[in-house]
This record gives structure tokens, C-alpha cells and sequence, in this order.
């Protein structure tokens, strides 16, 4: 790679910019599908990289750098902004060439920004993005004053539209010809810049922006107007309890017809390999391990972009970060940064992404605080359960203007917050953490989320579950059809042949630390599989019950443990879900995240004794009201 | 105290950001260093992260929203973006009312 013939071709280059000035879209623009997203060696901020080829059949290699204010850090992902831009990062070359995306919309911040980082006397372009927006709502800049103010080449992005990046493209290209020798070993005399120099630099991005022409449009009356209602302590709650009440009726109510679809494809399938193939061993693996298994699981698909639409297009929105100032008075009372509500939110569609965007919280105790509750956020693979449950036990009908089944979800979601705040107060009270922790969080314009990126991002999001589907759900069903065909029944058998298997073994055996709280040996079965992933556990009992069906097939797996389970073991494994100790996934990477075996240990054993306890009160208390 | 940055202090009429309330505006008149507030080694950072998010002695501020109980946090608006501050560090900004 050091060899002189691809080092005259290949450009290193990385994007700074501020948060939310669009820099991953322009990314996007840039390389397309080219992109690996991996992790900075040592630390778990993502890397993400990707390349293009320019007209000139120059290839670039584009470093998407996490956005900063300064080079200042306060977050692990500013430092590592700082720290690749100085080139000081070990295992990561220093860029040639910075790309500094400029949210036109919000240039004096950006020059300021744009002035920092011109200290390292690196090659510069600044890239005026979302310039579209800006002229319409009637920003101005002489940009070529700009430029010459400033001395770097500026250009203008449309990052959302197709040619939207041709300027730059035509201008690195220029840049990359001019001389690659040029581009050598940097003075490495970096300090941070002192508070007087932050206040110089913001006065010398007036001057600039005075001198380019610059104005600004008034603020707009009906953004305002929405502000004020969506910030208002009282209607700013009632709308957000509103939404996140929608959200989930959507999720039940929208994903019906597709789920219909997949449902009849998957017997249609089983129809026809039961049609072509003879009974025997494969028969069995096909339809009673894998598709069953299988089957049962894509089935949520629908529902979990349904989830994930929403956080999507509330996030490109702007509206998350005013949810989280609506809720930093909970979070705070119990020893939570408002922060801590993006990470918490991405937890509904999975704890792993939702403990990764823990990262963008300065504080380290409140990181691990959130970290730990993270899997208390009901979680998409939470949902299949959830829905297979709800549906078979929970009649469809309506109280007032709602559905049964979407308020019992709601309840469901609303049980796993609220622990979740119990936690973090006992968590506070043990850790006894007195040192302040600053909110400082931007409450970015209001935007009209993006078709195209809400579609990337779905179509990103289906591809970690099919993949997951596909991975380690398949490689289960396969193990857990084995353990359940395994030894077969002997000749005199009264009980269903899977009684007899390694599986019936297991369950049985764990039956008798679950049977107080209401589970029977085919659940029980059923949750061994589910620490690997949750929504297995809903696979296992389609294999499971498949299994110890006498035959039919063709009945599905509701309708069956509606017979079978009485309504208080539904609600008792209901209330162990909410808690369910996670799946091994989470706490490999709060492992990883923690860097030490410590809180993984903890976070299983506390959940595992909530589960516990939440299924025995539900189970006892049901009982008793019959 | 020590003064991270400051403007003309010769007025004596500033008071902390986060006395203020919903609808008011004021200019920042300095943004002060204030590591025995916070017990903290970090609070010039933060200090100096405020400065950053252009904090700085002469600058215009609105309050857009406040919240329940007691007024925090904060949604403050200066220099065309809007930041959500918590009383604690909004309390090292010193301002001048203006309006």
C-alpha cells in the first residue's frame, strides 16, 4: 500500500464537521456503498471509511470523522477526531486532506470550527453543505470572498441531491493534482487552543462573515410558534407521550398485512416441500427446524421497520434532542444525563446500538449507569415474543379509542422504563456519584427527514436482522431440532416424542427451577436458545410445539399455546421478558464497552433476579385473581 | 473567581444566565471559570466548551423554553443555533439583561 505508484493515485482524506451539519450524508453521497464501518483499534468509536474513484481515476479514501464543536475534545469521539486529524491516533494514518463540512445554514459556528482546525495546517476544502436550504430560507455569502478570506477553496453541496457533490469532487481533484509531495510531515507543536484564543476565533468568524456579506434570515415565526409548543413543559410531554403512544399503535397496526403475506408464504413453502419431499430425517429438518423455526421469526420483520421508521425520522427531524430536553429533569433526578435518552431510545430497537451510542456521553459513570439500563429499553427482539403472546392471550378488542392489545404493549414498554428509572436511582444511591455532569446539548432546526436516507437506513436496519435471521436464529433451530429429535421416543411413549429428547431433558430439568413462576418444560426449553437471541425464543417454541404436535403443521403456533398455557403463565413469562437476562450479544459488547468483565456479570445477575421475581409476583398474583 | 474571557465588566448589573426566564434576552458579558462550583477538574472544559458553542462577551441570548420544576434546563438561543443547558453550567455565563 506504501508503494510509490498507489500513493501518487490514492488520496487520504477525512471530514470534519460540526454534529448534525450533514456530514454523513455527504459521506453517503461521496462513496455510495463503498463503505466499511469498523471500530478505532483499542476504542469502540466507530471508524467509518469508504472510497471513490474521481474523473481522473484518482482514487480517494474518505475517512467519515464523529462530528465535533472543536478540536477540543470532551467525548471519546472528539478525541478521536482530534487525534486522527493530528495524525497522533496509533494504526491510522493522518489524513492529506480535510474536507470541512460547513452547515451553511449555521456558518458562524462552522467558522469557528473551520478556524480551529486550520491551525493544523493541513490541506483544506471547506464544504458549504446544504446550500439548497440555506438559499431558500434566504441565507447570504459571497462565497468567493469567503474563500479569500479564509484562503482554502470553498465549495458547495447539496449532499441529498444527486450531483450535489460535483463541485468538490472537482475541486480535491485539482487539489490531489496540484502536488502530493506537497503534502508532508506536519509541525507536531499542537496545543489545545486556550479559552482566549476560542473567544478570538469566534471574533475573527464575524469579522470574516461581515466582510463575506453574510446574513441570516429572521427566525422563521412558525418554527418559533412549534418550538414553544414542542419545548412547553406541559404540551411538549403530552405530545411526546403522544408520539411514542402512536408509535407503538403503529407498530401493531400497520405491520399487520405484511406480516399476512409472509405468513402465507411460509406455509405455502412448507406445503410444497412437504409435497415434493419423502418423509424422513430432512423432511423434518426443513419444515420442523428450519422453516418453523425460521418462519416464525421473519414474521416481525415488518414490525421492526415499522419501529425503526419512526426513530429514523424523528431523529433526521431534529426532534430527539428536544425530547431528551424535555426529559432531563427525570433522567437527571435519577442520576441520568438528558443525553442518556438517545442511547436509550435506539435500545427499543436494540441494546447493542443503543450501548455503543453511549459513547456521546462525557461523564463515565453515567455512561455505565446508562449502559446498564440499556437492556431494560424494550427491545425489537423483544417484540416477537411480545406479539406472539399478546395476540394468542390478549382478545382484539376495543377500550375507548384503543386497541387491548396496543395498550397491553404499551404497558409493556412502560413497565421496562420505569424499572429502568428505579435502577439507575438505586444505581445512583449505591455509586453515590456527586461530581456535576453539564447537559450542553444542540437542539439542531427542524428538518424534513429525507426519503432516500429514512430508505437507507431501513434497508441497512433489515439487513442486521435478516442477517442475524440467517446467522446464529438458523444455526440454533438446526442445533435445537437435533436436541429436540434426539433420542427418539422409545415404543411404549405416552408423552409427545420431544419429551423424550435431550431438549425435553433440559426442560424438564430447568422446569423445576421455573415452575414457580408458571412455566412448563416446553417454555423452559424454549429459553435456553433465547439467551442467544430473544426472538429465538419464539422460533424454539414453534420447533418445540411443531415437534410435539401430532402432525399438523399447518396450525400455527398462537392458536396452540393459547390451548396449552393458562392466561397467568402468558402474563408470568410477559413479566420475565421485560427483565428477560439479555441476550449474549448485549453482554458481550457491554464487555467490550466497559473493557471489563465486571458490569456484563453484574448487569446479568441483577436482571436474572428482576425477571425472576417480576414473573413470580405476576404468576402468584393472577393465580390468585383466577 | 477567575474570568475565562470577559467584556467590559465595568457594570455591576450581570447576573448568571440561568436566572433568567422564558422570553428574556440578554448579552453575555463573560463566561467564568468555575472549577469550585463543580468540584470538578473538568469545569474549564466546560467553560471552555461554552465559549465554543459561542458563549462569548458581547453575544446576544434568548431564552426559548424553560422547563418544569424551577426553570431547568434551559433552551437557550445565541448566535443562530439553540443549545439545552442545565442550570449548572448556565450559571457560569454571566449576562446583562437587554430586553
Amino acid at each position: 500500500m506504501d508503494d510509490v505508484s498507489t500513493r501518487s493515485r490514492e488520496l487520504r482524506i477525512a471530514l470534519v464537521g460540526l454534529p448534525n451539519c450533514g456530514k454523513t450524508a455527504l459521506f453517503n453521497r461521496l462513496t455510495g456503498s463503498r463503505q466499511k464501518v469498523a471500530n478505532y483499534p483499542g476504542v469502540t468509536v466507530e471508524r467509518k471509511e469508504g472510497s471513490f474513484t474521481g474523473p481522473s481515476r484518482r482514487r480517494y479514501r474518505v475517512l467519515d470523522l464523529p462530528g465535533t464543536y472543536s478540536l477540543n475534545p470532551t467525548t471519546l469521539d472528539e478525541a478521536i477526531t482530534r487525534d486522527v486529524a493530528l495524525g497522533r491516533l496509533a494504526g491510522e494514518a493522518q489524513p492529506e486532506l480535510i474536507v470541512l463540512v460547513a452547515d451553511a445554514t449555521h456558518l458562524a459556528l462552522s467558522l469557528r470550527l473551520i478556524l480551529d482546525v486550520q491551525r493544523l495546517g493541513l490541506p483544506m476544502i471547506v464544504a458549504l453543505n446544504m446550500s439548497d436550504i440555506a438559499r431558500r430560507r434566504g441565507f447570504a455569502i459571497d462565497r468567493d470572498r469567503l474563500a479569500q478570506e479564509i484562503g482554502v477553496p470553498v465549495v458547495e453541496t447539496v449532499a441529498v441531491a444527486s450531483a450535489g457533490a460535483e463541485q468538490l469532487i472537482d475541486q480535491l481533484e485539482r487539489a490531489a493534482a496540484l502536488a502530493p509531495e506537497a503534502i508532508r510531515e506536519l509541525p507536531q507543536d499542537w496545543t489545545d487552543p486556550t479559552a482566549t484564543e476560542v473567544a478570538a476565533s469566534h471574533a475573527r468568524a464575524r469579522q470574516i462573515l461581515d466582510a463575506a456579506g453574510y446574513r441570516e434570515p429572521l427566525r422563521s415565526r412558525l418554527v418559533a410558534t412549534a418550538d414553544r409548543l414542542v419545548m412547553h413543559p406541559l404540551a411538549g410531554m403530552v405530545i411526546l407521550a403522544g408520539l411514542l403512544f402512536l408509535v407503538f399503535q403503529a407498530v401493531f397496526s400497520w405491520a399487520a398485512v405484511p406480516m399476512d403475506w409472509i405468513d402465507a408464504g411460509v406455509g405455502a413453502l412448507g406445503q410444497f416441500i412437504s409435497g415434493t419431499l419423502a418423509d424422513g430425517l430432512l423432511k423434518s429438518l426443513l419444515i420442523d427446524g428450519v422453516l418453523a423455526g425460521l418462519g416464525s421469526v421473519v414474521v416481525f420483520l415488518p414490525q421492526i421497520l415499522v419501529l425503526f421508521l419512526f426513530i429514523l425520522a424523528l431523529e433526521d427531524s431534529g426532534y430527539l434532542p428536544r425530547a431528551a430536553y424535555l426529559l432531563d429533569r427525570v433522567m437527571g433526578s435519577v442520576g441520568l444525563s438528558g443525553r442518556a435518552f438517545i442511547p436509550l431510545l435506539s435500545s427499543f430497537a436494540c441494546a447493542i446500538p443503543g450501548i455503543m451510542a453511549t459513547r456521546t456521553i462525557p461523564n463515565l459513570r453515567d455512561r455505565i449507569a446508562t449502559i446498564m439500563i440499556a437492556p431494560l429499553m424494550t427491545c425489537s427482539a423483544r417484540l416477537p415474543v411480545y406479539a406472539l403472546l399478546i395476540a394468542a392471550f390478549i382478545p382484539a378488542r376495543s377500550v375507548g379509542w384503543f386497541n387491548l392489545q396496543g395498550l397491553v404493549l404499551f404497558a409493556l414498554y412502560f413497565a421496562g422504563i420505569i424499572s429502568a428509572l428505579i435502577v439507575a436511582w438505586v444505581m445512583k444511591r449505591m455509586t453515590g456519584g456527586t461530581t456535576y455532569r453539564p447537559l450542553m446539548l444542540e437542539l439542531p432546526d427542524y428538518q424534513w427527514p429525507n426519503l432516500r436516507n429514512l430508505a437507507y437506513g431501513l434497508w441497512e436496519r433489515a439487513q442486521i436482522f435478516l442477517a442475524r435471521v440467517g446467522g446464529i436464529i438458523l444455526a440454533l433451530m438446526i442445533v435445537l431440532w437435533f436436541l429436540s429429535s434426539f433420542p427418539g421416543a422409545p415404543a411404549d411413549a405416552t408423552q409427545p416424542p420431544i419429551y423424550y429428547s435431550f431438549a425435553g431433558m433440559i426442560g424438564r430439568a430447568l422446569e423445576v427451577v421455573f415452575a414457580p413462576i408458571g412455566f412448563n418444560w416446553q417454555i423452559s426449553i424454549a429459553l435456553v436458545p433465547g439467551m442467544a437471541a430473544r426472538e429465538v425464543a419464539v422460533g424454539a417454541l414453534g420447533t418445540v410445539y411443531a415437534m410435539s404436535d401430532t402432525g399438523d403443521l399447518a396450525s400455527t403456533l398462537g392458536p396452540v399455546i393459547a390451548q396449552s398455557w393458562s392466561l397467568a403463565t402468558a402474563l408470568s413469562l410477559l413479566a420475565w421478558y421485560v427483565f428477560a437476562p439479555q441476550c449474549l450479544s448485549t453482554l458481550a459488547i457491554v464487555k467490550r464497552e466497559t473493557n471489563s468483565w465486571r458490569y456484563p456479570l453484574i448487569m446479568a445477575g441483577y436482571l436474572f433476579a428482576l425477571a425472576y421475581l417480576a414473573a413470580f409476583i405476576t404468576y402468584r398474583v393472577a393465580l390468585a385473581l383466577g | 473567581m477567575n474570568r475565562l474571557a470577559s467584556a467590559d465588566l465595568t457594570h455591576s448589573d450581570t447576573c448568571p444566565l440561568s436566572t433568567l426566564r422564558k422570553g428574556d434576552t440578554a448579552v453575555v458579558m463573560a463566561v467564568e471559570d468555575a472549577g469550585d462550583l463543580f468540584g470538578d477538574t473538568r469545569a474549564s472544559t466546560i467553560a471552555r466548551r461554552l465559549l465554543e458553542l459561542g458563549f462569548v462577551p458581547g453575544a446576544g441570548v434568548e431564552i426559548v423554553a424553560t422547563m418544569w420544576p424551577g426553570d431547568d434546563p434551559l433552551a437557550v438561543r445565541v448566535g443562530g443555533s439553540t443549545f439545552a443547558l442545565r442550570h449548572h453550567e448556565a450559571r457560569i455565563v454571566r449576562v446583562r439583561r437587554s430586553g
